[in-house]
C-alpha cells in the first residue's frame, strides 16, 4: 500500500472516530456512532497491516497481542459491574499511558520504521515529541492507577498529604524539564528511562493528595492527559489518525474537566493542589448552634404516606446510591408511585457520583426512561412545585449554605434547590457530614424528614409499605 | 537568403535564447525561496490545532447523559496508538522495537476492545423504553 493511500485511510478512520462522538449528542444516534468508531479502528489497523515491508513473525506477533489483549478487555468489559464503572474506566486510562510509554520507547529503538532518523541519530524534534508523549504518558499510567486504586477502595479515598508536598512536587517537575532537555539532545536510551520513571512517580505524586469525591475531575483531567499523550507519540511517529484522535481525546477531557470544575466552583489547579475534605469542615460557630437543634426523622411507613400524597415527587441521587446499589429498589418505587398517578421525575447534579455520567448509566442500568432524567439547569426551578424531593444518597450538592454562606468551602457551587420542595427526605446512614466535611442545615429545617438508614433497604422498605 | 545572412540570423536566435534562459535562471533563482519546502511538522500541526477545534464544538455537544459512554469510548479511540506499536512490531528493526511493541499492541488492544465493548453496553441501557 502507498503511503498516501494509508495516510486517507487514516483519515477516513479519524473522521469515523468524529462521528462517534457526535453520536453521543442523543441516546438514540449513539450506537451507531459506537459502530463507526468500531468501523473506524477496523480501518485503521487494516491499513497498517497493509504496510510494505511488514515481516512474518510480526504479524504473527501482532495478531497474538491483539488476541490476547482483546480477550482480556472484552472479558472485562462483559462482566464488569455498571457500578465499578469509574474504576474500569481509570484502569483503561492507565493503559493508554503504558502504550504511549512503550510506542515511545519502540521508536526510540526502531527510528526506521517512523522515517524520523536511524538509531542513535534520531532528529531532534522527533525526541522533543517522544519526550511529550513519554512524560505525559508516564503521568497518565501510574496517575490512573492511583485513581483506581482510591475507587476501587485498595486505598483510602482520603487525601494523602505531608508537609512540603508541593515543594517536592515543583522540584520534581523541574528535575523532569531538565532531564527532558537532556533527553532531547542526546537522545540516550537511559536518559528516556529515567524521564519513564521521574514521570511516574510524579503521576502518583499529583493524585494521592485528592480525594474521593473530587474523582469525576481527576478522572476527566486523566481523560484529557491520555489524549495528549497520544497526540505527543502520534506526531513523533507521524501519524494522521493518532494526532487527530489524540487532539479530539484531549478536548474531551479537558471539557469534562471543566464542566466538573464548575459544577463545583472550583478551579481545576485547586482541585489538583488537592487536600479538599481534609480541612477541618465548617466553622466552628455553625457547628455549635446546629448541635442544639432537633431533627425530625422517620421511617418507611411515614414515608411512604408522604409519597403517596404526594402529586410531584423529584428523586435526587447521589454516590450514596451508587454504593449501596439502590437503583433498582429506586425505579421500583417510581413505578408503584407513577401507577398511584403521582409525577416522578430525577434530578442529577453534574458531579453527583464518582465519574460525569456516573448517575445517568446507573439509572438505565435499572431501565428509568432517559426522558425522566433530568439536568441541574433543566429541573432546578421545579422543586418549587414538587410536594416531595427524594435525596438518596447525596448531600453536599443539595447544602442550601453554598448559597449562604460565603466562608463555606463550598460557597458558589452551583446546588439542586430541594430545599424549595414542599418536604424533603433524606435518605442517609447517619447525620455524618459529606465530602466537604460542611455541615448540611437542611437536616435541620422543619420540612425536612430523616430516613435513617443504608439506601436500598430503606427503599425497598418503602415500596413495601406502598404496596401494602 | 544567403548562408552568411543565415548564420547572423542562427546567431542572432541563439543570443536570444541564451538571455532567455539566463532570465529564467534569474526567475528560478528568486523563486526558490518561496518555493522552499514546509516542514512535515506545520501541516501535521495544522491537523493538530484543526482537531482540537473539531473536538471543541462536537464535546460540548454530547449530552450530559452521556458523559460516561463519552469517557468510555474516548478512551478506545485514543488506543488507535495501536497502529504505531504494530508498525514496530511488524517492520522488526530492532528486538527491543519489536518487544516494545508487542506489549504496547497488547494493552492498546485490551483499551479497543474493552472500550468499545462497555460503551456498548451502556448505550443499549439508554433505549428508549
Amino acid at each position: 500500500m502507498s503511503a498516501s493511500l494509508t495516510s486517507l485511510a487514516y483519515l477516513v478512520a479519524a473522521i469515523l472516530f468524529i462521528q462517534a462522538l457526535r453520536g453521543l449528542s442523543n441516546p438514540e444516534t449513539s450506537r451507531r456512532g459506537n459502530a463507526l468508531g468500531v468501523a473506524g479502528m477496523v480501518i485503521a489497523v487494516a491499513a497498517t497491516l497493509a504496510h510494505s515491508g511488514m515481516s512474518l513473525t510480526g504479524y504473527l506477533l501482532i495478531v497474538l497481542g491483539i488476541l490476547i489483549g482483546g480477550s482480556i478487555g472484552t472479558f472485562i468489559a462483559l462482566r464488569i459491574k455498571m457500578t465499578a464503572l469509574p474504576q474500569l474506566v481509570a484502569a483503561f486510562h492507565s493503559l493508554v499511558g503504558l502504550a504511549a510509554v512503550f510506542v515511545g520507547a519502540a521508536a526510540l529503538n526502531a527510528p526506521e520504521a517512523f522515517n524520523i532518523g536511524t538509531a542513535g541519530h534520531v532528529h531532534t524534534q522527533s525526541l522533543v515529541e517522544m519526550s511529550v508523549g513519554l512524560a505525559i504518558g508516564a503521568i497518565t499510567f501510574t496517575g490512573s492507577i492511583i485513581a483506581f486504586a482510591k475507587l476501587q477502595a485498595l486505598m483510602k479515598g482520603t487525601p494523602i498529604s505531608f508537609p512540603y508536598q508541593r515543594l517536592l512536587n515543583g522540584v520534581l517537575g523541574i528535575v523532569l524539564l531538565l532531564l527532558i532537555i537532556t533527553f532531547v539532545v542526546t537522545g540516550n536510551q537511559a536518559v528516556f528511562w529515567i524521564v519513564a520513571v521521574l514521570s511516574f512517580a510524579l503521576g502518583v505524586l499529583i493524585i494521592i493528595p485528592i480525594g474521593g469525591a473530587d474523582m469525576p475531575v481527576v478522572i476527566s483531567f486523566l481523560n484529557s492527559l491520555s489524549g495528549w499523550a497520544a497526540c505527543g507519540i502520534g506526531f513523533t511517529i507521524q501519524n494522521l489518525a493518532l494526532i487527530i484522535t489524540g487532539a479530539l481525546v484531549g478536548a474531551s477531557g479537558a471539557i469534562l474537566s471543566y464542566i466538573m470544575c464548575t459544577a463545583m466552583n472550583r478551579s481545576i489547579i485547586h482541585v489538583l493542589l488537592g487536600g479538599f475534605g481534609a480541612e477541618s469542615g465548617a466553622g466552628p460557630a455553625g457547628g455549635a448552634a446546629q448541635g442544639d437543634r432537633s431533627v425530625r426523622s422517620g421511617n418507611a411507613d411515614d414515608a411512604a404516606f408522604i409519597l403517596k400524597n404526594a402529586s410531584k415527587v423529584i428523586i435526587v441521587p447521589g454516590y450514596g446510591m451508587a454504593v449501596a446499589q439502590a437503583q433498582h429498589a429506586l425505579r421500583e418505587m417510581a413505578d408503584t408511585l407513577k401507577k398511584e398517578g403521582v409525577e416522578v421525575k430525577y434530578a442529577i447534579h453534574p458531579v453527583a457520583g464518582r465519574m460525569p455520567g456516573h448517575m445517568n448509566v446507573l439509572l438505565a442500568e435499572a431501565n428509568v426512561p432517559y426522558e425522566d432524567v433530568f439536568e441541574l439547569e433543566q429541573i432546578n426551578n421545579e422543586f418549587g412545585t414538587a410536594d416531595v424531593a427524594y435525596v438518596i444518597g447525596a448531600n453536599d450538592v443539595t447544602n442550601p449554605a453554598a448559597k449562604t454562606d460565603p466562608s463555606s468551602p463550598i460557597y458558589g457551587m452551583p446546588i439542586l434547590d430541594v430545599e424549595k420542595a414542599r418536604t424533603v427526605l433524606f435518605v442517609k446512614r447517619s447525620m455524618a457530614t459529606g465530602y466537604s466535611g460542611v455541615e448540611n442545615e437542611l437536616f435541620y429545617r422543619p420540612n425536612t424528614m430523616m430516613l435513617f438508614g443504608d439506601a436500598k433497604k430503606m427503599t425497598e422498605a418503602i415500596v413495601k409499605a406502598l404496596n401494602g | 537568403m544567403n548562408p552568411t545572412q543565415l548564420a547572423a540570423q542562427a546567431d542572432e536566435l541563439a543570443k536570444h535564447a541564451a538571455d532567455l534562459a539566463a532570465l529564467a535562471h534569474q526567475m528560478v533563482a528568486g523563486a526558490a525561496p518561496v518555493a522552499e519546502a514546509v516542514q512535515p511538522f506545520v501541516f501535521l500541526f495544522a491537523i493538530f490545532l484543526m482537531a482540537c477545534f473539531v473536538g471543541y464544538y462536537v464535546v460540548w455537544n454530547v449530552t450530559p447523559a452521556l458523559h460516561s459512554p463519552l469517557m468510555s469510548v474516548t478512551n478506545a479511540i485514543s488506543s488507535v496508538i495501536v497502529v504505531g506499536a504494530m508498525l514496530a512490531t511488524g517492520l522488526a528493526l530492532s528486538g527491543w522495537a519489536v518487544g516494545f511493541g508487542v506489549v504496547a499492541v497488547t494493552l492498546a488492544s485490551v483499551n479497543i476492545f474493552g472500550g468499545f465493548v462497555i460503551t456498548q453496553r451502556m448505550l443499549q441501557m439508554f433505549k428508549k423504553k
